[in-house]
């Protein structure tokens, strides 16, 4: 992995994922490592995202990296109208990785093309989001001590979100069994869901969320966005019916996990925190081991 | 070739060296020119369009002196002329016919048809897969995206 840009979910093998959990698992025992202390790490946010710029930069600090950059694009030469080429040849000067978070869909592919250094993609648009998905393979891994023959659902919106696209398609190599959970205006696009029938896994579509709970390993919740719908009466009806609460997980499974990228509005009722299934929080705190054992990956000082 | 067809063509004069690119669809001669980049050709370049085609109703042609195209250059045009075929004429015997093949990659000729796509916000040349030939779908290099045949533009 060494030297190489992290764009794409499948930029790297099911091989590396597998190597990249194993190293956040190290990290996690040992987080605090002086192991990137002769390294610069570039973090250039063209759209702010506070929680995923935190995430890298703490798990580059912890590392001993010295980290530079800007936090949004208000704030930097790009609002004087410079070319995402030129900022990313200049940085690339004065680095030795760029994490990059931009609006824009391929910007970070564009980026990895032109960069002297590696670029690892903190979300490029609506298009990827890889150290996202890793941090949540890792966190079914370590919740369900495997990542094969799971029984993952996926619930809210899955027609927009990109979580949600690029986890079920690392999931396709695990034997995963999905259960898909959205309104009908929210369905998982056909092309995600080829690459689901490409591997000839199993997959179940509902509307209603209650039947699936007591099925699944795993219960993956996402935010219904009331811009998605033409219609503000379309959203009115469904905006209720993907509302997880507590008294819903009587029959679950004793292994069930919740996970959520968030940041979460109202799709997981607070009373649900307390309950020792919700793991979204745990999850968040993961992302910075993934990044860690993702920053070290690619900058070669660990194999 | 039909019989008729070659009456048809003598509209547009023979040439002695070079290639023919025959059963074009009307409306797409003027693009295939500016594909191949012909609009700026300094040699002789001949063209008809809306002549009549028994199996096409109506189609165009082009005739190129002295200009041997490469393939991947060529099979770009297939974007825009599945149909077309590809006639080399050397002293002015045709000494090759080929129909043209729809491209496994497409570089800096399609617009990206997703508008949030960085390539339609920066100055970057685009570059797709063709991931369908028979329904055209390509795959956007950057965005990840498809754009389909219905959605096909091309840059100016
Ligand atoms: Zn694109």
């Amino acid at each position: 992995m060494k030297n190489k840009s992290l764009v794409s979910i499948n930029d790297f093998t099911r091989e590396e994922h597998v190597r990249i959990l194993e190293l956040a698992g190290a990290f996690e025992n040992r987080p605090k490592q002086k192991i990137l202390e002769d390294f610069v790490v570039a973090t250039l946010f063209f759209e702010p995202s506070t929680r995923t710029r935190l995430s890298f930069e703490s798990a580059a600090t912890r590392l001993g990296a010295r980290v530079i950059g800007f936090t949004d694009a208000s704030s930097s030469s790009v609002q004087k109208g410079e070319s995402l080429r030129d900022t990313i040849l200049t940085v690339s000067n004065y680095c030795d990785i760029i994490v990059m978070r931009h609006p824009k869909e391929g910007s970070a592919r564009f980026a990895s093309e032109v960069a002297k250094v590696p670029i690892i993609n903190a979300g490029d648009g609506a298009n990827q989001h890889p150290t996202q998905t890793l941090l949540d393979l890792y966190s079914i891994m370590k919740t369900q001590g495997t990542l094969d023959n799971l029984n993952v659902a996926f619930v809210g919106d899955l027609k927009y979100g990109r979580t949600v696209h690029s986890l079920v398609m690392a999931l396709c190599n695990y034997n995963t069994t999905f259960h898909l959970v959205s309104p009908l205006e929210l369905k998982l696009p056909s092309s995600v869901k080829l690459s689901i029938k490409e591997r000839n896994l199993e997959y179940h579509q509902y509307t209603d969320l209650q039947e699936v709970i007591p099925k699944v390993d795993i219960l993956y919740m996402t935010r219904i966005q009331k811009e998605r719908f033409s219609d503000p009466l379309d959203y009115e009806k469904v905006k209720n019916a993907y509302v997880l609460r507590n008294n819903m997980l009587g029959d679950s499974r004793s292994n069930l996990k919740i996970l959520h990228p968030l940041p979460r509005v109202n799709e997981i009722t607070t009373d649900v925190d307390d309950n020792p299934k919700a793991y979204y929080f745990t999850q968040a705190l993961n992302g910075v081991y993934v990044r860690q054992a993702i920053l070290c990956a690619i900058l070669g000082v660990v194999d | 070739m039909e019989k008729e067809d070659i009456r048809k063509e003598l509209k547009v004069s023979a040439i002695e060296n070079g290639t023919v690119i025959d059963h074009i669809p009307s409306q797409s001669v003027f693009l295939v020119m500016k594909i191949l980049n012909l609009t700026k050709y300094p040699d002789q370049l001949l063209f008809g369009n809306n002549l009549d085609s028994r199996k096409m109703g109506k189609k165009g042609i082009i005739k190129v002196s002295n200009k041997f195209f490469q393939s991947d250059e060529i099979n770009k045009i297939a974007l825009v002329a599945p149909t077309a075929t590809l006639i080399i004429i050397k002293n002015f015997q045709v000494v090759e016919k080929k129909k043209v093949r729809i491209p496994d990659f497409a570089d800096n000729i399609v617009k990206c048809f997703n508008p949030n796509c960085i390539t339609n916000n920066e100055d970057i040349p685009t570059k797709f897969t063709v991931i369908n030939k028979k329904d055209l779908k390509l795959h956007c290099h950057y965005c990840e995206k498809i754009t389909a045949r219905e959605n096909i533009t091309f840059l100016e």
